[in-house]
């Protein structure tokens, strides 16, 4: 079939890379030993964890945690290289593409929990965090119920647009929910007056006002759509060898003390690109989940 | 293949609280109907003025009318929609602005105009090339009866341009269909969008966008059988299409 | 009125907005192109093949193709294009195609739909004559199409595939919707991180309706060439 042939051509170059000779490996880390690559997908303003800085590139939180994955994984492997390919994902491509092998570690701000690992696994929790909403002060909305008969604006494909979907439809509050493509595309709705508010992980949202022209005139709010739920790094579901390694990796970071000197550089120090400083001390969750790390979905095995 | 099929997904109740996930793709497919309409009407209404101007013996309405069409056609109909939505109400005042940014619909009306302007600029071209592939016999005889320019228009070229044009039309039409799926980058949940979330909500990719594309396929097989019902009702006789 | 607006911003950001977004958005549509002028030559050589069945399967592809939104495509074979390349390598897990392979497979294959009635078009505005001739002074059918018929149909055709080219140019904007960074990408990374949406979006826009309007203008000029030679 000349169709089927034509695909066989594009997909030829993929296929050509790297020499055989993996015995015994399996899944991701044998593809990784083969082409002698790993693809990391990450985003483009979910600040401070996987952001692009000032010449673009992607830098962040999550981003370092991944680093250090890889170089473990480059021992665990013995390669002499390991080449890392970048990947942009939003918040709605991330598990399609983990899934259909595009991406092999999703390092960013995905919210592990027990409806998304029956699509994809995460290794051990890396940030804990509540989904909130940011408005501006002078339209005065000092609850979740303010938001009634408003313009509220989410970013597709996340927990937090899946909680005001049943907000919404648990308190008929007849909200008229946007869905954006990331993050700072969602704020900015915000900013322009699109929307009256943006729900989001709260860190998130103080990371996008922070950064933003002014300020002050946001406030975030107290009403929470959820508990404190763990972000993860997302792997393929159903590769056991892959995650054995990655939670290994992991697992020493964050006891071994340098989770918490990542964790500073990117919470309490100036990041780029407009140097900001966050000042969001490690939370006491935090230190105890990195003390005994845990890949659990359960917010209440956090406490 | 590792990747869990779940066909009964369509019959389970979406997160949204209005139904299942088929009653979600179906008011998606509604609002792509809707938009569709309404773009096309704009479309109709400003293509024909733009596609006469083109055709009068005035070189300064010659001018507007190939400008329009440059200006519509030269740019993607993605950049023209941000255009509409991101761009327009930060230049206007800020009362009006204000005012616009926060109409309920906002992500409905700016894709309808902005796909019905982008549509327009075609339809324009395609009535000009039908008007001009009038004999010109038929302009003169109804100068000759003492019609004036818009007595012309109206009862003699545009009657015979429009039914000449209508197999272009009609895939025109299908073209303004298919390019409302573009607004999903302003927030508008069509059917394209519907399948996008309903693949976020339940994870089940393929067969979200297995409906969405049976229910585009459906659509464009009733718009396909209404235009040639229609086309025969209309054809002109003596010419190849009539009888 | 454009007091508050800041247009250093585009000169900030123009290595980054032409080096890899326009390179990106040229060497799409160039491949899509010329990908699916093949594709599409292949597909109308198909429907006019005399064989019914490779004709319904050319005539199904192309009515399917035709049938659905660009952004739907997209979609589509990003998730897909992994699952296919699995399928037809035999490979125990999914392949690992990449955002511009990925692409660039979406646009060939939903390009062909539309170039392959071009073509056809072409093809069949060709005198009977020609590959009669043709087959009279010994050609098979392989060499008359390539000697004969399809150059001219190619040559016939050629304003009408520039003009698809540049609705190609345009509609590659729609990557867009995958995060991938094309000039649109790119321009719309900047205007979301510095919050200069009006900006970016207004330079964009001059962006593309300038390359459109010297390149349609150009497609006029040839046209007019051409049309005087015939």
């Amino acid at each position: 079939m000349k169709r089927s042939y034509m695909i066989g051509l594009a997909l030829a170059g993929a296929l050509a890379a790297g020499p055989a000779g993996a015995q015994g490996l399996t899944g991701t880390l044998k593809n990784i030993k083969e082409t002698g690559t790993i693809t990391i997908g990450h985003r483009d303003s979910s600040i401070p964890f996987s952001y692009l800085d000032d010449n673009q590139k992607p830098i962040g939180y999550a981003m370092d945690i991944c680093m250090k994955i890889v170089d473990a994984i480059k021992k665990e492997l013995k390669l002499d290289k390991l080449e890392v390919k970048l990947n942009p994902v939003t918040s709605a491509t991330r598990i399609p593409l983990m899934a259909n092998g595009t991406i092999d570690l999703e390092c960013g701000s995905t919210t592990n929990n027990a409806e998304r690992q029956k699509q994809v696994w995460f290794t051990n929790t890396h940030f804990l965090t509540a989904s909130r909403y940011v408005s501006k002060k002078s339209s005065k909305i000092g609850k979740i119920d303010d938001l009634k008969g408003k313009s509220v604006v989410s970013t597709a494909g996340t927990t937090n647009i899946k909680q005001l979907t049943a907000a919404n439809a648990e308190r008929g509050l007849n909200i008229n929910i946007i869905p954006a493509k990331d993050h700072a595309e969602a704020f900015l709705m915000v900013e322009t007056d699109r929307a009256v508010a943006f729900v989001m992980d709260d860190i998130l949202l103080s990371s996008l006002v922070a950064g933003s022209k002014a300020p002050g005139d946001y406030v975030i709010s107290k009403d929470a759509f959820s508990k404190p739920e763990p972000y993860g790094i997302m792997l393929r579901k159903d590769d056991t060898a892959f995650k054995k390694v990655v939670d290994a990796a992991t697992a020493a970071i964050y006891t071994g003390g340098e989770g918490q000197k990542i964790y500073d550089k990117w919470f309490t120090q100036k990041i780029p690109p407009k140097g900001l400083n966050l000042a969001t001390p490690i939370s006491k969750e935090l230190k105890n989940e990195f003390a005994k790390p845990s890949d659990s979905p359960d917010p209440d095995s956090y406490k | 293949m590792n990747y869990n099929w779940n066909w009964g997904i369509f019959f389970q109740p979406n997160p949204m609280g209005t139904g299942t996930y088929l009653d979600m793709l179906l008011s998606g497919l509604w609002l792509t109907i809707k938009t569709a309409l309404l773009a096309w009407i704009i479309a109709l209404i400003c293509g024909s003025i733009v596609g006469v101007l083109r055709t009068l013996p005035s070189k300064t309405a010659e001018w507007i009318g190939f400008l329009y069409v440059e200006f519509f056609r030269n740019m993607p109909l993605l950049v023209q929609l941000f255009l509409w939505f991101f761009v327009l109400p930060e230049l206007l005042p800020r009362a009006i602005g204000l005012w616009l940014k926060q109409l309920p619909n906002a992500p409905f009306w700016t894709a309808a105009i902005g796909v019905g302007l982008f549509m327009s600029a075609r339809v324009a071209v395609q009535l000009a090339a039908g008007i001009s592939s009038l004999p010109r016999g038929q302009k003169q005889a109804a100068t000759a009866l003492g019609l004036t320019t818009v007595q012309t228009y109206r009862y003699v070229l545009l009657p015979m341009a429009f039914r000449i044009i209508l197999p272009p039309l009609t895939s025109e039409f299908l073209n303004t269909v298919k390019n409302t799926a573009v607004a999903i980058t302003i927030g508008l949940i069509e059917l394209t969008g519907q399948a996008r979330s309903m693949q976020e909500f339940s994870f089940q990719v393929f067969e979200a966008f297995t409906a969405a594309t049976l229910m585009y396929l459906l659509l464009n097989l009733v718009v396909v059988t209404a235009m040639r019902f229609l086309e025969r009702r209309v054809a002109i006789p003596g010419y190849i299409a009539g009888k | 009125m454009f007091s508050s607006f800041d247009f250093d911003v585009i000169r900030r950001s123009l290595p980054y907005l032409f080096y890899e977004g326009m390179t990106f958005t040229l060497t799409l549509t160039a491949l899509s192109a010329f990908g699916g002028l093949v594709f599409g030559t292949l597909i109308a050589l198909m429907r006019l093949s005399g064989y019914r069945l490779l004709g319904r399967v050319a005539g199904l592809y192309v009515d399917f193709m035709r049938s659905l939104p660009l952004v739907l495509v997209i979609f589509w074979f990003y998730f897909l294009v992994p699952y296919i390349g699995q399928w037809l390598t035999g490979a125990s897990r999914p392949i690992k195609v990449g955002a511009f392979s990925s692409s660039l497979i979406t646009f060939i294959m939903f390009e062909a739909a539309y170039f392959s009635e071009i073509m056809r078009a072409g093809i069949q505005s060709i005198s009977r004559g020609q590959p009669a001739a043709a087959s009279a002074l010994g050609m098979t059918y392989s060499q008359t199409m390539r000697y004969v018929v399809l150059p001219q149909a190619f040559r016939n055709m050629l304003p009408v595939l520039l003009t698809q080219t540049i609705v190609l140019f345009q509609d590659t904007s729609l990557v867009y919707v995958l995060s991938i960074t094309d000039f649109l990408g790119a321009a719309s990374k900047v205007a979301q991180r510095d919050g200069r949406l009006v900006e970016m979006y207004l330079f964009a826009a001059v962006v593309y309706f300038t390359i459109s309007c010297i390149a349609s203008w150009s497609v006029r000029r040839l046209q007019a060439r051409i049309s005087i030679v015939r």
